[in-house]
């Protein structure tokens, strides 16, 4: 099981995946609004979401989690 | 002189413009979001209003709250700053027809300078040189290619309501074109709402360097030297200088009247910025026209002695300007670098609550600021949380005490850029003076 993290603290303007969802490695889960600049976050490896542990408008640290990927 | 003035904006330019008007013995007027009840400008002000919740749409946005406060308050001129309203000729028209300043150009001088393919067309019929290419919109991405050969790869393929390089794309060879073309296309169309491409020669090792002028509603338009601004990251400048150590005399004076000849076939009046590209050759190309203040006029006051928000209240207010051209000094050299709450190295925003934080002080330092020890950077506005203006007798002076302010800033909670601007400082390339627009991604990304 793999954690993918906020790369910048801001809001989180959009979660682009759900619990059972396949993902690939590089693709983007969840778009990060901050000072004017929205920053893609992209999971680096694959596999099936298991939890998507922020949601759409809410507010984000740097290296909180934002979705856990299971193999 | 007005009585009493709103300031539109918010952060250091905010500050900047209350100070001004204090010395000048004006009241002033502030608004502030939801996430700026505690900021700087808000205590500085005599009075200070909420217009909404943080994001800009809902507050410094709200033109209706904005005009409402005007009303109430007894405003005669609102001060707009950069950024936000201060380019929105709606807000400039409606706060005309409610009998209040806006302390900048007039409606149409700013509609003028709006469109990159309207103002191109009105500099060729000034004569002031544009940067190669076709001054209407391509009909479609084949006119482009034959377009592009003939002015000669590579060329530079643009949106015309494109901004913070959205949109823009250098493209060498007829399939990059067609390729590139569809993209931009659809971009500019959901970005800006207007899909107009248009296509340029590509200049190369270009240097951002810009004109200050000055024009009274007699029709008196001086210019007040160059900014050289080429050290950007993400398309936006973070150390600017005055003047550029780039330029002659000779080429300062054609640039200084090409910038007049600009403004006054606009009828333009107030601050405005007419930005250049100058190519290896000393070619200067038309960029655009900044109708506004700029975030790094502290530069060109710290070498001509003059209060740019004075001269843009006293010009607004019907004043004429009282010197000419010959009369505006060039004294020393001065520099600015912006302190961006952000990763030095990834560039990524960094808000967070500021744990400490101590400002240079020197003789020769001037510090504009948004924040103090125990500020809260929040995500919704942008990244800059402070300039650092310099002056120094010369460019190598200048560049000593920079380095000097830079080692005593002290701030911590966030990552700023001061890592970055050190390394700026320090690099051999910028004492050399070899500042083109690519310096960040040449000197400092690549390691």
């Amino acid at each position: 099981m793999t954690e993918i993290t906020a790369s910048m603290a801001g809001n989180v303007w959009k979660v682009l995946v759900k619990p059972g969802d396949t993902v690939e490695e590089g693709q983007d889960v969840v778009i990060l609004e901050s000072m004017k600049m929205e920053i893609p976050i992209a999971a680096d490896f694959g596999g099936t979401v298991k939890e998507v542990k922020c949601e759409e408008g809410g507010f984000v640290n740097e290296g909180d989690v934002l979705v856990v990927v299971e193999d | 002189m007005f009585r009493k003035v709103l300031i539109a904006n918010r952060g250091e330019i905010a500050c900047r413009v209350i100070r001004t008007c204090k010395l000048l013995g004006i009241s002033t007027v502030a608004i502030y979001s939801e996430a700026d009840a505690e900021a700087p400008h808000v205590k500085m002000a005599d009075e200070a209003f909420l217009v909404g919740a943080p994001p800009v749409a809902q507050s410094y946005l709200n033109v209706d709250r904005i005009l409402e406060i005007c009303q109430e308050t007894g405003v005669e001129a609102i001060h707009p700053g950069y950024g936000l309203l201060s380019e929105n000729t709606g807000f400039a028209l409606r706060a005309q027809s409610a009998g209040i300043t806006f302390i900048g150009p007039s409606v149409e001088a700013i509609a003028a300078m709006g469109s990159k393919i309207e103002s191109r067309k009105a500099m060729i019929a000034a004569e002031v040189p544009v940067v190669p290419g076709i001054a209407r919109p391509l009909a479609d991405a084949e006119e482009g290619v034959s377009v592009a050969n003939e002015i000669g790869y590579p060329v530079m393929l643009k949106a015309s309501g494109g901004g913070g390089g959205i949109g823009m794309q250098v493209v060498h060879t007829d399939e990059e074109l067609r390729k590139a073309y569809a993209g931009n296309q659809n971009r500019a169309k959901q970005f800006f709402g207007d899909d107009a491409m248009y296509i340029e020669k590509y200049i190369e090792e270009p240097r951002h360097v810009e004109v200050q002028i000055l024009a009274d509603q007699q029709g008196n338009t001086v210019y007040l030297w160059e900014r050289e601004c080429s050290i950007q990251r993400r398309h936006q400048k973070v150390v600017e200088e005055a003047p550029s150590p780039f330029l002659d005399a000779q080429l300062r004076q054609q640039m200084g009247e090409a910038a007049v000849r600009a403004a006054k076939s606009i009828g333009y009046s107030n601050a405005g910025t007419i930005e250049f590209l100058v190519d290896k050759h000393r070619n200067f190309y038309f960029l655009e026209m900044n109708t506004r203040l700029q975030v790094e006029h502290p530069v060109t006051e710290a070498i001509t002695g003059l209060d740019l928000v004075a001269e843009q209240l006293r010009i607004a207010a019907g004043e004429a300007l009282g010197y000419s051209q010959a009369e505006i000094k060039m004294d020393g050299h001065a520099i600015e670098v912006r302190i961006y709450a952000e990763d030095p190295k990834t560039f990524f925003p960094s808000p967070g609550q500021i744990t400490a934080f101590e400002a240079p002080q020197f003789d020769f330092v001037r510090n504009e600021l948004a924040v103090g020890p125990n500020s809260k950077v929040t995500p919704f506005y942008d990244p800059m949380i402070a300039k650092l203006i310099v002056k120094g007798k010369d460019r190598t002076e200048a560049i000593s005490r920079m380095q000097q302010a830079l080692d005593h800033y002290r701030v911590e909670g966030i990552k700023t850029n001061i890592p970055m601007l050190r390394e700026v400082m320090a690099h051999a390339a910028f004492h050399a003076g070899d500042t083109t627009t690519d310096f960040v991604a040449k000197h400092i990304q690549k390691k």
